[in-house]
């Protein structure tokens, strides 16, 4: 039998700002996790993300990442991801900055 | 300091001005990533973890004043308030937005500052002796050397495109604190029969194949400089391996084909190319020399600081570490710590950076250096401004007393910001910091490296640290492994792997252990963590580290 297939999500950085985007379900980008598309299926990640790379005008290295369903949308399976989603540990900067000032 | 004429300010204006159009075209479309990639890599831009990072190079560690306020401009203006010194002199911008990466280069070409060649497949900035023209200990300034070897490679059409990136240090003195050794080439400023030369050091280097580079020239005459070290690079570019990254450096064209082989192809090219210099660099040279002339110590009594050495404990703590001794009387080199136990080793704020770029000018005749050990120093101080530096420095968060003692630590960025990185640096340095604070000890252990690198590319030079750690993925979870017995200086050496690796919550405490054994090992106070571990060896420090191993064993 064929090894299971990690759900995956498909990440990128936005062109302009830097900063870390995922692609959602309706063709956009987000900048939270939570919101983007869980991809499950192998074939279909493949799909996806040359649909995403159509919008490299915008965005930059758009790759599959790892991810899980949890209980409000996708969550990271790695340290890696989990940083990126929240930002570096020595200062309160990045995505956890922008989050606590809404 | 070198001053840019009116060529060099053209250059840099015009460069800058290539690099706005090239990110405009970005923007609209014009250029694809890929084609817009390997040019703002030129210009020191990088896309990181969590956004772009900007690296400006500070050439030979030396800044004045202004370029420090720019510096602290930079970080206010267009980052978060803060930059990041790294191991290589360069000063790095974790958050800048891409529209406004062209006026933060303008902003550096009016102070003489730019991020040309701090990446890609080029002769990086030539680092040096953050001691240079001031050490009591040095023969000569090698800083008008570096800015030569800086001219002469920037955009050098045959050096644009080399199998991997290259790295240039240079020291003027016999106790190397620039790690020449660990460098693609090395150079040391020595004198023979009356005449300034160099010896050329070749081959070393960090990352995943750690080599202490070997001697290639013992003597070169200075003149002869720039084509023999144009015959070393052309030599690596031609024999130098492009199919594989990981072999591309040219410490493995060295060690593959041998130094004798390596001499002899440099000598042949040396050969041919020397005669197409017809000593307009020797001229260029003399007129740089001009821009490092020492300024005129004074002379004066250093009653006050006799007074506070005496009488002020924290200022005495802090005199005994973080001065060294310079070559005027009356005069002392004074390095600023930016590593304040549970700070980000080598990260300032524009408020210090502003400290810091007055102080220099109200007392160090007006020059800053940074190390690649991420401290700030400044060069030429005399004696008697010491206190009312140190109580400047007090009241900035900048008079924390520990160069070269555990707390003093080199640390990568890390998986906090770099892309490439498998584990996190910063945290586990904040942790060893606070923890030996805490125990009160760090005076008492002395002298002691410890040098974190996040990934095996080792821009945390742990290889070379008398306690070095490198971090690891290891099925998806933080792991680091130790090194023991680095040294980073003239005695140059690679440390030796401890064992099996460490969870990121048993580092500090292993660590600990580690430092338990050699302060219990010690024959006194005056045997440096270095010195005990080679006359002890690994195996006691094993045991302390894998106590389950040995039973094992037993």
């Amino acid at each position: 039998m064929a090894r299971a297939f990690t759900p995956k999500v498909i990440t990128a950085n936005d062109l302009l700002e830097g900063d870390v985007i995922y692609f959602t379900a309706d063709g956009s980008w987000t900048r939270n996790l939570s919101e983007a598309e869980l991809i499950t299926d192998e074939a279909e990640a493949q799909l996806r993300l040359i649909e995403a790379e159509k919008q490299n005008i915008k965005i930059v290295g758009a790759y599959l990442a790892d991810a899980k369903a949890g209980p409000n949308g996708p969550e990271p399976t790695h340290f890696r991801e989990e940083f990126r989603r929240t930002g570096p540990s020595n200062y309160f900067h990045g995505k956890q900055e922008a989050e606590a000032n809404v | 300091m070198y001053k840019y004429n009116e060529f060099d300010e053209a250059f840099l204006a015009e460069r800058n001005a290539q690099f706005r159009a090239q990110v405009e075209r970005r923007i609209d479309g014009s250029l694809t990533e890929d084609e817009f990639k390997p040019l703002r890599l030129m210009n020191g831009v990088y896309l990181q973890l969590h956004a772009y990072m900007l690296r400006v190079a500070i050439p030979y560690g030396t800044l004045n004043p202004n370029q420090m306020r720019t510096l602290a401009l930079l970080a206010e203006k267009w980052d978060k308030g803060y930059g990041h010194f790294t191991t290589r002199q360069n000063i790095q911008y974790n958050w800048p937005k891409l529209r406004d990466l062209p006026d933060m280069l303008d902003a550096l070409g009016e102070v003489g500052l730019h991020a040309i060649q701090t990446s890609g497949n080029t002769i990086r900035n030539t680092t040096a002796d953050h001691f240079a023209g001031a050490a009591a200990d040095e023969l000569t300034d090698p800083r008008p050397y570096a800015e030569l070897i800086r001219q002469w490679s920037t955009d050098h059409p045959e050096f644009q495109f080399l199998g991997r990136k290259f790295k240039i240090a240079i020291t003027g003195s016999s106790a190397d604190r620039a790690v020449i050794k660990a460098h693609d080439v090395g150079l040391q400023v020595v004198e023979q029969d009356g005449k300034v030369g160099f010896k050329v050091i070749v081959g070393g280097g960090l990352g995943r194949t750690p080599m202490i580079g070997q001697v290639l020239r013992e003597f070169l005459p200075q003149a002869d400089l720039l084509p023999y070290l144009e015959s070393v690079l052309t030599v690596y570019n031609v024999l130098g391996r492009r199919d594989n990254k990981y072999k591309a450096r040219i410490k493995i064209t060295v060690s593959e084909n041998g130094i004798d082989t390596y001499r002899a192809m440099t000598e042949e090219a040396f050969m041919a190319i020397r005669g197409q210099y017809d000593g307009t660099d020797q001229q260029l040279l003399e007129e740089i020399k001009t821009h490092f002339r020492a300024p005129e110590f004074r002379s004066a009594p250093t009653d006050a600081f006799d007074a506070a050495y005496a009488n002020d404990p924290v200022f005495r703590a802090w005199a005994d570490t973080n001065l060294h001794a310079h070559r005027a009387e009356g005069h002392a080199i004074a390095t600023i710590s930016i590593k304040a136990h549970g700070q980000t080793p080598g990260d300032a704020t524009a408020e210090q950076m502003r400290v810091m770029a007055d102080l220099a000018e109200q007392y160090a005749y007006g020059e800053l250096r940074i190390s690649h050990q991420q401290n700030v120093i400044l060069p030429h101080v005399h004696k008697n401004d010491l206190p009312a530096i140190h109580a400047t420095l007090k009241a900035h968060g900048l008079a924390t007393a520990n160069i070269g003692l555990i707390s003093d630590i080199i640390a990568c960025p890390g998986m906090d910001y770099c892309a490439l990185a498998t584990a996190r640096s910063i945290p586990v340095a904040q942790e060893i910091a606070t923890r030996f604070d805490e125990l009160k000890m760090e005076h008492d252990i002395g002298h002691l490296q410890i040098k974190i690198s996040g990934c095996i590319n080792a821009c945390g030079h742990h290889h070379v640290a008398h306690i070095g750690i490198l971090g690891l993925d290891r099925a998806g979870v933080e792991n680091y492994q130790i090194t023991l017995g680095g040294d980073a200086t003239e005695t140059a050496a690679i440390g030796t792997r401890t064992g099996p690796g460490f969870a990121y919550d048993e580092i500090v405490p292993a660590v600990e252990r580690i430092v338990e054994v050699y302060m219990a090992q010690r024959e006194s106070a005056e045997e440096t963590f270095l010195e005990t571990y080679r006359r002890i060896g690994m195996e006691p420090f094993k045991a302390a580290l894998y106590p389950e191993a040995q039973k094992k064993v037993a």
